[in-house]
């Protein structure tokens, strides 16, 4: 289950198997503290006692004892652990691990995010064919459900590998390292993440990826980056996309860019239309520089 | 939540404890984690757990971003990363990303 969404039904995820084992312990254990009732006997304890004042002093010196005595009975159970750990460390380990192996392989991964329907798979199709032929890419796609995207971007001659969420709303490291074993890496030099489509909660998952790229369509309106800064605030590189679509959507083109350059002020931007293939190659070359850096590395 | 909850389980478990009575956690500003939908999931996904009848609390970590042109931190007041003193955008978030579990009350 997502940490922000709570999508994802508990048990349904494979890797939420350890689960299993809470549920085992945990059941006798509540089954003792009910049993037990200490708390709830504690309590009215507590009330006597404060009444109790008023009436005789000694008493009230030997209560305080009393309390001290149960206190940390219950107090050697009842205690405080700190544990700061990032609740997403378990993916974070994992994203670390993809990046080291795209490293080692001289790969380049991007991992690019956009809400539904903002053209990400056209763009990544297109993207596929703009790219020079030593820039051999596969592609990783995440859907909640169906493989129409993985079909669309096998037109471009990429191997592709689904991978089916279920009621998840983004791609887990773990995922990822799952389909890199699906993959025939070969002499690939990228690898394209294609998340599902969300703006949310994707950007908490780190899946090792060298480029975070997120998506924004101009039919979406140009206060899209404002209302998802997490997103936003973590991309590498955001694309303007269908901007041949633009004129129709009376799309106000300063505004969207100084909204990013606001939100994303790290961000490289590039504006493209997979239909027309304007700024498709700026982008593409922008992708092979940066592959470039990966093995000189 | 349903991280949160197995690694508060591991660690409860750890300390050999057989319940948790409360939870506490820190969330930055700039998680996207909205406190509302883990409080959801939370009363959602404790029932028959070692958490059963717990307590969530949430603790929330401002934004803090570096100002490179005036060598300094600042606390973001809007949505928007531009430093107080020159208005410069940063790309440089030093907190406000957290998704944390900070402490557990065990028994």
């Amino acid at each position: 289950m997502c940490t922000e969404c709570g999508c994802g039904l508990p048990g349904d995820r494979p890797p939420g198997i350890s689960g299993g084992h809470t549920h085992d312990h945990s059941h006798p254990h509540n089954h003792d503290h009910e049993h037990e009732g200490g708390l709830s006997h504690s309590h009215p304890h507590t009330h006597p006692h404060s009444h109790g004042h008023a009436h005789d002093h000694p008493h009230d010196h030997d209560h305080p004892h009393d309390h001290q005595h149960d206190d940390p009975g219950r107090q050697e159970s009842r205690r405080t652990i700190d544990v700061r750990t990032a609740i997403l460390a378990k993916n974070d380990r994992i994203a670390e691990r993809n990046r080291g192996f795209f490293q080692g392989r001289g790969l380049l991964a991007i991992n690019v995010a956009s809400s539904p329907g903002s053209g990400k798979t056209t763009f990544l199709r297109e993207t596929i064919r703009t790219l020079s032929p030593a820039m051999k890419a596969g592609v990783i796609v995440g859907d909640l459900a169906t493989d129409n995207d993985a079909l669309k971007l096998r037109e471009a001659g990429a191997p592709v590998v689904q991978v089916t969420t279920g009621t998840v709303c983004h791609l887990e490291a773990e995922m990822i390292s799952k389909a890199l074993a699906a993959m025939p890496l070969g002499d690939l030099r990228l690898i394209i993440i294609e998340n599902v489509g969300n703006l949310v909660c994707p950007a908490s998952y780190d899946l090792g990826e060298n480029l975070r790229v997120v998506l924004l369509s101009v039919t979406e309106g140009e206060d899209k980056p404002l209302k998802y800064p997490p997103m936003f605030q973590s991309a590498n590189v955001v694309i303007v996309s269908k901007i041949d679509l633009a004129g129709p959507c009376s799309f106000d083109r300063d505004k969207a860019l100084a909204n990013i350059r606001r939100m994303s002020p790290g961000a490289v931007i590039f504006e493209t239309s997979a239909k027309t293939g304007h700024g498709m190659d700026k982008w593409c070359e922008f992708l092979e520089s940066q592959a470039r850096n990966i093995t000189t590395a | 939540m349903e991280s949160a909850l197995h690694l508060a389980s591991e660690q409860a478990r750890a300390s050999g404890a057989s319940r948790i009575c409360s939870i506490r956690l820190r969330i930055g500003e700039l998680s996207g984690v909205v406190p509302e939908a883990l409080q959801f999931a939370f009363e959602a996904l404790t029932p028959g757990t070692m958490a059963e009848g717990s307590t969530l609390s949430v603790e929330d970590v401002p934004a803090r971003f570096w100002c490179r042109k005036c060598s300094s931190e600042f606390v973001a007041g809007t949505l928007f990363s531009e430093c107080p003193v020159c208005q410069t955008p940063s790309a440089e978030l030093r907190a406000g990303r957290e998704m944390e579990l900070a402490s557990l009350e065990i028994e």
